[in-house]
């Protein structure tokens, strides 16, 4: 049902398109003001959702320890644990950087089973992360080379990356090796949550919604590369593209239905980003289980709400069990007798 | 805002990375599009022209299979209904003849580098 | 209620979720899974919210007037306070990687039990009642209201993790279910939404200074009783001291060290370490009865309660005039020492950094919280050859090491016991890794939840660590599980019970102490459970 929905959704947006920049014929509203709206939601919602995430305080150093502390005993110094344990701010950004470019988590992936007679095996399960790092890359990519349209003259990096993207030389126009990663990464991370039951149970429809836009966006564009009827002249797409980079925006003729819909798609991406689980792309980064060195007993790090507290003092303590402690030969520091003078006093505060 | 020192600098790489093609540009003499040297002794090239807009490099790719493999020479032209010799240096470049002025023109806006000319060599 | 056999528990274990929407599963609050709440006491004398009798097995769980408020409000607030809380609530993209890692759905299968949707019972409050996006679209955001239905299933789940964070090892963007589940707790306490088994050890702890609520002269005559012991084992007596002002260190441990075996045999270990230190190199431990327990149900309650019993170590070190620290053999105790004493109540000007009175070494590590672990600190005098060691007087024992969830995965602290497990016996084997180090399991029982009442659960969720247990122990006949935690002590007893009935539960410290030779000593016939020492076995 989550899933039906999403896809109703992602379908409505193509109709959309399709009506509005075709039937209705409004490209101007597609072509010029959507996109222009889709950037400057992204950008300002991305760095709204990320200053929000900053004024949170950060009370408590919390890493997850993953190896040997490198802050510990000589004797017990680890030089690999240091990316999966570090005490240093370098080890830390060490760490970060397997985190955020290698998916280091994800990488110690295992799955469970429990085989009869009372056998619980843990096997190796590296799909996840291997289809999660193609997906990313070839997401990253792809962005990449659609700066193609984006400049003039095209810097020469985005110039390569399209011909060793398409370095395979199948299909006219090549086909791109990207495009192809793309689908099939995405096919499996949408098929698991078709597939297997416990996935099934915890997905969101805001799980399925950004994989079927996605998937449609890749699919639009590869229409308008390699399908006979879906194929545009690139020409008035880059000047359609470079209007909007250079503030001077056209819309011009010949420019095909397909690109509407892969341009209004995206433009919905930009926009639904910033208030979606899709913001992990900044999140993962300010994560403090993964942000902080673990140094919490040799440096000091003040809570900025830290409040004084009320404590038991050892005063109270000491009213409380006087008698019994004497008794038992404890040392106490007021005298058994000056007891009946004492007046409870009234909790401490700590700072 | 705590771990402003971080975060800010963060947010700058990521707004000018994001925002490369719109400061990439700048300075840059307003894009004009793109004009294309076309033959004058003809009105229409072997197809219609957005016929040949999206399929020329399908085309091209054919006749070099069914030329140089299959040893087929002619293709049948539906617009001008009439054979033509199935060769780029022939029967394109007789007409457009410039191959800078012509073919590099859309390819290089695209970052279009497509392997014909790693056979013919074409003196500029 | 009874539990069913091992072999018919495990049988009926499955990982299938329903096909009903998580959403529209009803809650069922199933005996032998959840602990029963707290008295009023308890919470009256710590003051905390909605001191009142209630049944959870009740409709009517007598909720303040304003509970919804509050505790919409407290999400707020706590989510202005905790970056960590913010962002966990935000970024999590339900990949699945954290679902199966948690012995709670391993043992149980309840798909609740997966950190993931754990997380989702209160992050759909926060989509539903706090978000944009979550009050327009509700569901298909994620999104759901707060009513009194999701209130008791989010207290039925918060009290069935463990905060073992090893859920947290595996996610892409380290989202820490503890730290949800700490701050759950915390606002559920905000409606007096709690445990018996939780309230009533903090309030203790408060009063008398530790868990078990052993008042002082009790608490000495325990530590009287092991030396009767020690005694009686070796022919010397150590002799402690309490509550002494100006001794050189104070010496921290939990309670559970103090009262329930196997952990007294490890106090045992301490005595005879402290008392060859003291004999040999002039070391001055003192113990408090003030500060008497090491462990601190406040974390499992709120970080204001855990702050406050907290608090005592360093009040009582500065009234002492001590020079630092020495804590003993605990898993949460370690978690709270290391992530946020010196945050909460530090940095305590008033102690020096640790120094190794014996090595000399620098515990630089600790320079600000100036609180070392007992098995670091062994570990140096061990290297530095300070211990004479008789390694064979633990020659019956064939050894694995289970690694506490807090000190491996919120310390780092992986190395420091296997070196003196290899040092104190001959015998050492590792279980699989996938359950040890950083990936290790949680004995069942930890955060508070070392009930009877939900001795279910427990069990289940000791499923994986028992069963890694019985690999080594079927490969190589391996009868002794070491940790250096009391909980691990006390609920990893009755979980071997269960499901491996012929391994035996110690810390390191009993094994410690049985090998270590104090000068003078008489020839040992037994070790310190009083049975009977390898090679001692015909004498009998």
């Amino acid at each position: 049902m989550k899933a039906i929905n999403s896809l109703i959704l992602v379908l409505a947006l193509i109709v959309i398109a399709m009506l509005g920049a075709g039937a209705l014929g409004i490209e101007y509203l597609f072509g010029v003001i959507i996109p222009y709206l889709a950037v400057l939601i992204f950008i300002v919602g991305f760095i709204t959702k990320m200053v929000g995430w900053g004024k949170s305080a950060v009370p408590f150093r919390i890493p997850t320890t993953c190896g040997q502390a490198t802050k510990s005993l000589p004797m017990f110094k680890d030089k690999w644990s240091r990316l999966d344990n570090p005490g240093t701010k370098l080890g830390t950004v060490g760490r970060m950087f397997f985190e955020v470019v290698l998916f280091r988590s994800l990488f110690r992936n295992t799955k469970v089973e429990l085989h009869p007679g009372q056998y619980v095996a843990y096997s190796s399960s590296k799909w996840l992360w291997i289809f999660a790092l193609i997906f990313h890359y070839t997401f990253l990519i792809i962005v990449l080379r659609h700066l193609r349209f984006f400049t003039e003259p095209i810097p020469g990096v985005i110039v390569f990356l399209d011909q060793a993207d398409s370095m395979l030389q199948i299909l006219t126009p090549p086909l791109f090796i990207s495009s192809l990663l793309i689908l099939v990464a995405l096919g499996y991370l949408l098929l698991r949550r078709f597939f297997v039951p416990s996935m099934r149970y915890i997905s969101q429809p805001a799980d399925y919604v950004p994989l079927f836009l996605i998937i449609s966006i890749v699919v639009s564009g590869m229409l308008m590369r390699y399908v006979g009827p879906f194929k545009t002249d690139l020409m008035p797409v880059k000047e359609l593209a470079m209007g909007l980079v250079q503030f001077s925006p056209t819309v011009p003729e010949g420019i095909g239905l397909t690109f509407y819909v892969h341009f209004f798609l995206f433009s919905v991406l930009l926009m639904y980003f910033p208030f979606s689980k899709l913001m992990h792309m900044g999140g993962v980064f300010l994560s403090p289980t993964r942000n902080l060195p673990n140094d919490s007993r040799e440096k000091h790090h003040a809570n900025p709400w830290n409040y004084p507290v009320k404590v038991h003092t050892y005063e109270e303590y000491e009213d409380d069990f006087r008698e019994k402690m004497v008794e038992a030969d404890l040392p106490v520091v007021k005298p058994l007798e000056e007891k009946a003078e004492e007046t409870s006093e009234n909790d401490e505060k700590k700072e | 805002m705590y771990n402003a020192k971080y975060i800010i600098p963060g947010l700058i790489i990521f707004a000018l990375l994001f925002t490369f093609p719109f400061w990439y540009n700048l300075g840059a003499d307003a894009y004009e599009p793109v004009e294309l040297e076309l033959p004058e002794d003809y009105d229409d090239c072997l197809e219609s022209t957005e016929y040949m807009r999206t399929e020329h490099m399908k085309m091209l790719d054919e006749w070099r299979d069914i030329y140089v493999r299959d040893g087929y020479q002619m293709y049948w032209s539906e617009l001008k209904e009439q054979y033509f010799l199935m060769s780029l240096t022939k029967t394109c470049m007789d007409c457009h003849d410039n191959k800078e002025e012509f073919c590099d023109r859309c390819h290089d806006q695209t970052a279009v580098d497509p392997y014909c000319w790693d056979c013919h060599h074409i003196e500029p | 209620m009874a539990i069913s056999k091992p072999d018919v528990l495990y049988r009926n274990i499955s990982h299938k979720p329903p096909e009903t929407n998580w959403m529209d599963v009803p809650l069922e609050i199933k005996p032998g899974r959840y602990c029963y709440a707290a008295d009023p006491g308890p919470l009256e004398y710590v003051g905390m919210p909605n001191p009142r009798k209630w049944n959870p097995k009740d409709d009517d769980w007598k909720l303040p007037e304003n509970w919804k408020e509050t505790f919409i409000g407290g999400m707020k607030e706590r989510l202005e306070k905790f970056r960590s809380f913010k962002i966990f609530m935000d970024i999590c993209v339900r990949c699945g990687a954290c679902a199966d890692k948690c012995h709670y759905f391993i043992g149980s299968g309840d798909p609740k039990n997966m950190p993931v949707l754990r997380a989702e019972l209160l992050r759909s409050v926060y989509r539903g009642e706090i978000t944009k996006a979550g009050q327009i679209l509700g569901r298909f955001a994620g999104g759901r209201e707060l009513t009194e239905n999701v209130l008791k299933e989010i207290w039925y789940y918060y009290y069935q993790c463990s905060e073992c964070r090893r859920c947290s090892v595996f996610c892409p963007y380290g989202i820490d279910q503890a730290e949800i589940t700490i701050i759950g707790r915390e606002l559920l306490n905000l409606l007096g939404l709690n445990i018996d088994w939780i309230a009533k050890p903090a309030a203790n702890c408060y009063r008398t200074g530790n868990h078990l609520g052993i008042q002082p002269h009790a608490f000495k005559d325990m530590i009287d009783f092991f030396c009767d012991d020690i005694e009686e084992i070796t022919g010397i007596r150590p002799e402690p001291t309490f509550n002494k002002k100006g001794a050189d260190y104070l010496f921290i441990t939990p309670s559970g060290d103090v009262f329930a075996d196997p952990g007294t045999y490890t106090c045992m270990g301490y005595l005879i370490l402290f008392h060859y230190l003291k004999e040999e190199y002039g070391m001055d431990i003192t113990w408090s009865t003030y500060a008497s327990e090491g462990g601190n149900f406040g974390f499992f309650t709120s970080h204001e309660l855990m702050k406050r019993l907290n608090a005592k170590m360093y009040m009582e070190a500065k009234r002492l005039g001590v020079k630092w620290i020495l804590g003993g053999e605990c898993g949460h105790m370690w978690r709270v020492l290391h992530q946020y004493m010196d945050s909460m109540n530090g940095p305590p000007e008033f102690l020096e950094v640790p120094v190794s009175p014996v090595t000399g070494t620098r515990f630089d590590h600790a320079a600000s919280t100036k609180m070392i672990h007992i098995v670091e600190f062994v570990a140096d005098l061990i290297k530095h050859n300070k211990l004479p060691l008789d390694k064979s007087r633990n020659d019956n024992l064939r050894v694995t090491f289970h690694d506490s969830c807090n000190p491996s995965r919120g310390m780092g602290f992986l190395e420091e016991p296997r070196y003196v497990i290899n040092k104190v016996c001959n015998n050492f084997f590792e279980m699989p890794l996938e359950t040890i180090r950083e990936q290790t399991f949680c004995c069942g029982g930890g955060s508070g939840l070392n009930a009877g009442e939900n001795e279910e659960i427990r069990l289940m969720g000791g499923l994986p660590r028992a069963n890694a247990v019985k690999s080594v122990r079927d490969r190589h006949g391996v009868n002794m599980l070491a940790n250096v935690c009391a909980i691990d002590r006390a609920t990893l007893t009755a979980m071997m019970d269960y499901w491996q009935p012929d391994v035996g539960v110690t810390g390191v410290h009993e094994m410690l102490g049985n090998a270590l030779i104090l000068p003078g000593e008489q020839e040992r016939e037994t070790n310190l459970r009083g049975e009977p020492l390898p090679g001692k076995e015909e004498e009998e």
